[in-house]
C-alpha cells in the first residue's frame, strides 16, 4: 500500500472499481457538494472532484474533497499544471496529504482558452508526466522538485488520465507507457463510446503488459439527451461520440433512459476486456444516474 | 526575426495628447521586415497624423527618421541631437529599440507606436508565424526542429496532451497541434525512440522566470574595446 486509499484498497484487492467524477459548484456553496455526496456516496469507491474543468472557476477540488472527506468519502484531488507552478503544486500536495486526501490525479488541463477567463495567463511550468514523476518523488525519496527533503511522509496514491481516441494514435499507448514509467498507480480514461476502438487500444495495453503495473478504469458518461451526445462530439476535446448512438439518442423516447442504457452496454463490454480493473463514471451535473447504473450493472453494494 | 504590429491609430493619438512636436522614429530591421515599424509605415503614420490634426485644427510638426537598428547604442547616437528639438519620440520599433531610445534621449519621452509581438519566420507574403519564446535552452535536438516551447499552446515537453485531434490543437482548428508536428518529423527521422523520453521537470532561470537576461561576451568586449 502506498497511501491506503479506500480507492487503493480496492483496486490492490482485485475487486473491479467504481469512482465518480463530481464537479463542484461556480459557488461557495457547500451544500452542493454536500448534495452530489450524499447521492453518490454508497455507490462509489472514490469520488474525483475536479480542478477548474474545461479551465471555468469553480470551487477548488481540494475543499470539495474536504468536504466529502469530512461525509466519510473517499476522494481523488484533481491537480492541472494550468494555473500553478510548482511551488503551489508542491505546497497544495503538502495540504492535500494533511487533509487525509490520499489520491491525487494529475492532469496538463484544459487550456485556458477554452474557459470562462481566456485572457488568464496559463503557467504550464512543468506537465503532467513530469508531476507524476514529482509526486513520485516526493513520496517515494521525500524530495521536493529542488531536491530539498521533505520530513516525514507523504504517502500518495497517484492517478493519471489517458485518452485513448486522441492523437496521433500510434504515440498512445507510449505515452501510458511514459506515465506508468513515470511512476502513476492507476489511469481514469478519457469517456468511451467507440467501444472496439478502445478494445483495440487495450489489447495494445495488454500486449506491452502496462495493465500488470498500473490499474486502468475505464471512463463511462451517461448522455442525458441527444444535444448533450452532439456537444460532446462537436465541443469537447478528444470525445468521440459514433454517430449510431447520437441517432439513438436522437430517436429515444426517454432521451435519460436510452443514456443509461447505452451507458450500462459499454459498461457491459469494458468489464470483458482484459486488463480493466473498474470504471470511472462522469456524472457531470446528473449524478442521480450514478446510483441506478451501479445498481443496475451489478456492481453493487460496494465492498468496503 | 521579432515581429511587431502597429498599434490602433487611436491608441497613438491619444499617447501623443498634448504633444505638439512629434518626432516618428522608424527602424530599420525586423519590424522593417514585417512591415510594421520601417520607413515606409514612419510616412504612413505620418500623414495619418498630419491629415488628423488638420481635421481637429491642432497644431502638430512632424519630424520623420529611420535608423538602421533602435536595438544599437551605435545607430541611435547620430539622431540624439535631432530628437532634442522634438517633444516626443514615437518610437516604431521593438519594445527593446524603444527602451534603449529612451534611456539614450532621457529626459525626453519616448513612446511606442508598435506592440512587439513574438519570435517568427515570415511564411509567404504577409504571414508571420512565432517559432522560438527565446528560452535560453533549447531543445530543437530532441524535438525534431520543431519547438514545444513555443509552439504548443501548453508548451509540454513529454507528447501531445489528450486534447490533440486529426493533427490540430484543443484550443483551436487554426492552429497545428505542434506535438503531432513533432511526431511525424522524427517519424520521418527515423527518431521516434526520442518520444519515449520522459523530458525532466524544466530548469526556466535562462528563459522567463522573472529575472531580465543578459549575456556577457568577455571575448568582444576585448574587440570593441582595442577598436576604441
Ligand atoms: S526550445 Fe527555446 S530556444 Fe529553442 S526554439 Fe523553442 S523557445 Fe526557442
Ligand atoms: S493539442 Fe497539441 S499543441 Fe495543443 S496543447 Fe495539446 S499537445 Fe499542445
Amino acid at each position: 500500500m502506498k497511501a491506503g486509499t479506500n480507492l487503493e484498497k480496492v483496486l490492490e484487492s482485485g475487486t473491479f472499481a467504481v469512482t465518480a467524477e463530481v464537479g463542484p459548484p461556480k459557488s461557495a456553496t457547500a451544500r452542493v457538494v454536500e448534495k452530489k455526496g450524499e447521492t453518490i456516496k454508497q455507490y462509489v469507491d472514490a469520488v474525483n472532484v475536479t480542478d477548474n474543468q474545461t479551465a471555468i472557476v469553480r470551487m477548488s477540488s481540494m475543499a470539495g474533497c474536504v468536504i466529502l472527506k469530512q461525509m466519510g468519502l473517499d476522494t481523488v484531488l484533481q491537480i492541472t499544471c494550468r494555473d500553478r507552478n510548482r511551488i503551489a503544486i508542491q505546497s497544495d500536495v503538502l495540504g492535500a496529504v494533511a487533509l487525509g486526501i490520499g489520491n491525487i490525479l494529475c492532469l496538463s488541463g484544459d487550456h485556458q482558452a477554452l474557459g470562462n477567463h481566456p485572457s488568464a495567463k496559463g503557467v504550464f511550468d512543468i506537465d503532467s508526466i513530469q508531476l507524476i514523476q514529482a509526486l513520485k518523488a516526493m513520496r517515494d525519496e521525500r524530495k521536493f522538485i529542488c531536491g530539498d527533503d521533505i520530513t516525514g511522509e507523504v504517502p500518495i496514491h497517484i492517478g493519471a488520465v489517458e485518452n485513448p481516441f486522441a492523437d496521433p494514435q500510434a504515440f498512445r499507448i507510449q505515452r501510458l507507457a511514459k506515465k506508468v514509467r513515470a511512476g502513476a498507480d492507476f489511469i481514469q480514461t478519457q469517456v468511451i463510446f467507440d467501444i472496439d476502438r478502445f478494445a483495440k487500444w487495450m489489447r495494445e495495453v495488454t500486449a506491452r503488459e502496462l495493465d500488470k503495473q498500473i490499474h486502468i478504469l475505464a471512463g463511462i458518461i451517461p448522455l442525458k439527451s441527444a444535444a448533450m451526445a452532439r456537444h460532446m462530439r462537436d465541443h469537447v476535446p478528444g470525445i468521440e461520440v459514433p454517430d449510431q448512438l447520437i441517432r439513438r439518442m436522437e430517436n429515444a423516447s426517454d432521451p435519460q433512459a436510452e443514456g443509461v442504457t447505452i451507458s450500462l452496454e459499454i459498461i457491459e463490454d469494458v468489464r470483458r476486456i482484459s486488463g480493466i480493473h473498474g470504471i470511472h463514471l462522469f456524472a457531470v451535473g446528473w449524478e442521480d444516474s450514478i446510483p441506478v447504473i451501479v445498481q443496475r450493472a451489478a456492481l453493487w453494494p460496494r465492498p468496503l | 526575426m521579432i515581429v511587431g504590429e502597429r498599434k490602433p491609430f487611436n491608441e497613438i493619438r491619444a499617447m501623443l495628447e498634448g504633444y505638439k512636436k512629434v518626432l516618428i522614429l522608424g527602424c530599420g530591421t525586423c519590424v522593417s521586415v514585417c512591415m510594421a515599424g520601417g520607413q515606409k509605415e514612419v510616412s504612413l503614420l505620418a500623414s495619418q497624423l498630419r491629415m488628423d490634426a488638420r481635421l481637429r485644427k491642432t497644431e502638430m510638426v512632424l519630424g520623420e527618421n529611420t535608423i538602421q537598428r533602435q536595438c544599437d547604442r551605435e545607430y541611435i547616437e547620430p539622431i540624439v541631437e535631432q530628437a532634442g528639438n522634438y517633444d516626443v519620440v514615437l518610437s516604431m520599433a521593438c519594445g527593446a529599440g524603444v527602451q534603449l531610445l529612451a534611456e539614450m534621449l532621457t529626459p525626453l519621452p519616448v513612446v511606442p507606436a508598435l506592440n512587439t509581438t513574438f519570435l517568427a519566420v515570415a511564411d509567404r507574403e504577409g504571414t508571420w508565424l512565432e517559432r522560438c519564446r527565446g528560452c535560453g535552452n533549447c531543445i530543437l535536438a530532441d524535438t525534431g526542429g520543431i519547438c514545444p516551447v513555443a509552439r504548443c499552446a501548453k508548451s509540454l515537453f513529454n507528447g501531445p496532451c489528450g486534447g490533440s485531434k486529426e493533427g490540430k490543437c484543443e484550443v483551436s482548428l487554426d492552429i497545428p497541434c505542434a506535438w503531432q508536428l513533432i511526431y511525424d518529423r522524427l517519424s520521418d527521422l527515423g527518431q521516434l525512440s526520442q518520444m519515449e523520453i520522459i523530458q525532466p521537470i524544466r530548469d526556466w532561470r535562462p528563459s522567463d522566470s522573472g529575472a531580465p537576461r543578459s549575456i556577457v561576451r568577455e571575448d568582444a568586449i576585448g574587440v570593441s574595446g582595442e577598436k576604441a
